[in-house]
């Protein structure tokens, strides 16, 4: 399964699962539902922490919590 | 009689909503703080009608009404508790335009509590650059609210929302959700055991640390149905909550609102190919440091320069002008000197801010946060952590309160604990008037000044201490949480410059006082010590003339004799006297150890201290620059500012952890003692060791 860690930018795709326990509240508070819309938009040094559009709303998380996000790639 | 109704304004982060509230109040607003606590409470009034005033308090931004900080709690608190004289007749929650679908799950909690609630979304001037078009007759009916549009921006729509204000009662109260949907069993068993209370205040207290009244959290914890649902449990439930909240969102805007990405015109993307660019964006935020820097160390030295001289003439006229007498002295001598020593800091502090809140303001900090969090991760800190580390060049306080928006503990623990490291604006008037003293003038290469550079090295010297602490602080501290980070990406605003000045206004002005009223304090404190003592003090004249009997002073040299010696036999001269053994190794005498001493207050105190003691008693006005230079090492006669005893002092104001306020702010943060005074301890061990290595070696 692919996760957000693994988009490239300028891709869009849309959230499946999480694949951790407990998914922080306020990551959902943000938008970051299954079933939403994520694009990545920029990178920092080392692919952390990325820059992201989700639902909407432009935020930025690390990596770590982006590879437990799995995604399916919106193609076009 | 005129009526005051509640009125309270709530949003996400980034709304524009402290604009609105400064729209709305003016200069009627009060910043102040919540009691006990650190959170700023911003308040004031606003006439909506000829009979009809509003009392508008601002409160803390927040995304939601689960609150994960001080801040956010403050809000959850006023909406759960009718008796709070603050409660709100009426709520107005302010959106973002391009964020509508967050900023309502925010909205429809509000609703849920049944308090009036009106739907200001601001920034609709964007509304057409941005392809967005909104029915609103529609989403008014969806959501059970009036809606206006405003711009804060170009202050329209203001009138509008003044009008539903006033008429609030005709609000409706239904809910958005019927939020025993979110978990029929377990909300039909809080129905149960509290058969009178809204179910969704009781849900809030249930998942939330806040008390409701006399509903006290412990209390409904006691009672046995409460008790089957485990943490993590509820921590579902509580996504459910808002995966339901978003669904019926999702479903509402789906219906009301269009956006035509196409035709929108996008700057946001532009600015961000380059501010957050792998190499340019680290270019341009060094540049922006460069700038801040140059602002506060040299432009600000214009108007410091003014203060300094006008406070000195200040004191000369009320010497010549007053009548003389104890009250004269307490004001010339203690009082003067002392506040002079705060007021000087104002431009340096009025720049820092302006600056702080320009790159908040315009959306660029979050920017930085993004670039710098993977370096900052290395040292156990995190992107967040630049902000409190930067404001710390102006002052420690602010800085440490900037820390709140760090989720994860450890992080923000580590940053507070380092940041008063980091060189603050109190710390640059004791480092200038002894470098100014013991380095020499010349330059290096005839190009960098040796002041100049020396005051870089102690700048760079306190970043280095911060950081490698930082550093051995996360080897050795073994704290668990969960390391998890989300930082909002605001769209670039120009920033306005009315909040702009309301901000610098504000955060001057609880500098200047807070720190003032310390500072005054202790210079009436040591004026006092300084002017009487027990025993041979009040002997001193006859002493004296005895002990000068076969010199043949003249009366000048008497009277500078006659001056020293009731200094040294004064309450301070005593306190000073026990002391010294203690400073004496690190190359200072028993006066520069009571301004050590008085410095742990606030080290801006160590000038004013050193004024108020060489002053007393002397009528001459001489810069305390020309003071300190002629005092003498009694025990070798050379100059007691040397090169030696210079950087030895220098290097103790790098590191000691000299700050109550600090101190007191820590304590708060961290809800305990144990950090402040662990603090205190090592960074004043630290400082000592090193500043009496430097000593000996250069002696």
């Amino acid at each position: 399964m692919l996760s957000i860690a693994s988009l490239k930018i300028g891709q869009r795709a849309v959230i499946k699962d999480f694949s951790v326990d407990v998914v922080p509240l306020k990551l959902l508070e943000m938008g970051c539902l299954p079933g939403n819309e994520v694009t990545l938009i920029q990178e920092a040094p080392f692919k952390d922490p990325l820059y992201l559009t989700i639902n909407g709303s432009h935020l930025a998380i690390r990596k770590e919590m982006a590879c437990k996000i799995e995604i399916e790639l919106i193609n076009g | 009689m005129a009526k005051q109704i509640n009125v309270a304004l709530i949003g996400n982060p980034n709304t524009g909503k402290s604009s609105v509230f400064n729209i709305l109040t003016g200069l009627s607003q009060k910043v102040g703080n919540y009691p006990g606590i650190t959170v700023e409470k911003k308040q004031g009034t606003c006439q909506l009608e000829r009979n009809l005033k509003a009392h508008i308090i601002d409160l803390p931004g927040t995304y939601s009404l689960n609150a994960s900080s001080l801040d956010e709690n403050v809000v959850i608190e006023l909406l759960l508790n009718k008796k709070d004289k603050d409660y709100p007749d009426v709520a107005v929650v302010i959106a973002d335009i391009e964020n509508l679908k967050r900023n309502l799950l925010l909205f429809t909690q509000i609703k849920d509590l049944r308090i009036p609630t009106i739907l200001a979304i601001n920034m609709a001037d964007r509304m057409k650059r941005k392809a967005i078009s909104l029915n609103i007759k529609e989403l008014e009916e969806k959501l059970g609210t009036k809606i206006v549009l405003i711009s804060s921006r170009k202050k329209t729509g203001i009138e509008a929302l003044k009008n539903l204000i006033s008429n609030y009662n005709s609000l409706s109260l239904t809910p958005c959700i019927n939020s025993s949907k979110i978990a029929p069993e377990y909300f039909k068993r809080l129905q149960k055991t509290f058969p009178n209370q809204d179910l969704y205040k009781l849900w809030l207290v249930v998942t939330q640390d806040v008390n409701f009244g006399k509903l006290n959290r412990k209390k409904i914890n006691g009672i046995q149905p409460f008790q089957t649902e485990s943490k993590p449990n509820l921590k579902r439930l509580q996504q459910k909550e808002t995966i339901a909240r978003y669904l019926f969102i999702n479903d509402t805007l789906k219906k009301t609102l269009s956006i035509d990405s196409k035709n929108a015109k996008d700057l946001r993307s532009r600015f961000d190919k380059v501010l957050t660019h792998k190499f340019w964006g680290y270019v341009i935020f060094f540049a922006v440091l460069l700038l801040i820097f140059q602002a506060i160390f040299d432009w600000s030295t214009y108007p410091m320069d003014f203060i300094d001289n006008s406070f000195t003439l200040l004191s000369e006229w009320l010497k010549n002008n007053l009548p003389p007498g104890v009250f004269s002295n307490l004001i010339t001598e203690g009082i003067i000197p002392g506040l002079g020593g705060i007021v000087i800091f104002i431009p340096q502090i009025a720049f820092l801010f302006l600056f702080i809140s320009i790159l908040e303001e315009s959306g660029y900090m979050s920017r930085v946060v993004f670039l710098m969090d993977r370096i900052m991760r290395r040292f156990g800190l995190s992107g967040k952590s630049v902000v409190p580390l930067v404001s710390g060049t102006a002052c420690a306080i602010p800085a440490i309160m900037a820390t709140r928006n760090i989720e994860n503990w450890k992080e923000r623990l580590i940053t507070i604990l380092v940041t008063p490291f980091i060189t603050c604006a109190a710390r640059l008037p004791v480092y200038l008037i002894i470098i100014s003293l013991v380095i020499p003038e010349g330059r290096l290469l005839g190009i960098i000044s040796l002041q100049g550079l020396t005051l870089l090295i102690l700048y760079g010297l306190g970043f280095a201490a911060a950081i490698i602490s930082a550093y051995i602080l996360d080897k050795y501290l073994h704290i668990k949480s969960k390391s998890f980070f989300v930082v909002e990406m605001p769209n670039y605003k120009l920033p306005l410059l009315k909040n702009v000045g309301i901000t610098v206004l504000e955060k001057t002005k609880s500098f200047v006082f807070g720190a003032g009223k310390i500072i005054l304090a202790i210079s009436i404190i040591l004026w006092v010590m300084g002017s009487y003592g027990p025993g041979d003090f009040n002997q001193a004249e006859e002493i004296v003339l005895k002990q000068t009997e076969q010199q043949n002073l003249s009366q000048e040299e008497l009277t500078i004799k006659l001056a020293s010696f009731k200094l040294e036999n004064s309450y301070i001269g005593i306190v000073g006297k026990f002391i010294e053994p203690a400073v004496r190794p690190l190359g200072y005498d028993w006066k520069i150890g009571i301004a050590l001493i008085s410095s742990f207050a606030a080290r801006e105190v160590f000038i004013g201290t050193l004024a108020t003691i060489y002053s007393v008693g002397n009528d001459e006005v001489e810069t305390i620059k020309e003071r300190m230079s002629a005092e003498i090492n009694p025990s070798n006669g050379a100059p007691l500012f040397n090169l030696a005893s210079g950087i030895s002092l220098l290097l103790f104001y790098a590191f000691a952890m000299q700050c109550m306020s600090t101190l007191a702010i820590v304590k708060r943060e961290t809800n305990s003692w144990k950090w402040p005074l662990w603090q205190l301890l090592l960074m004043t061990a630290l400082a000592y060791i090193v500043a009496l290595a430097a000593y000996q070696i250069l002696k």
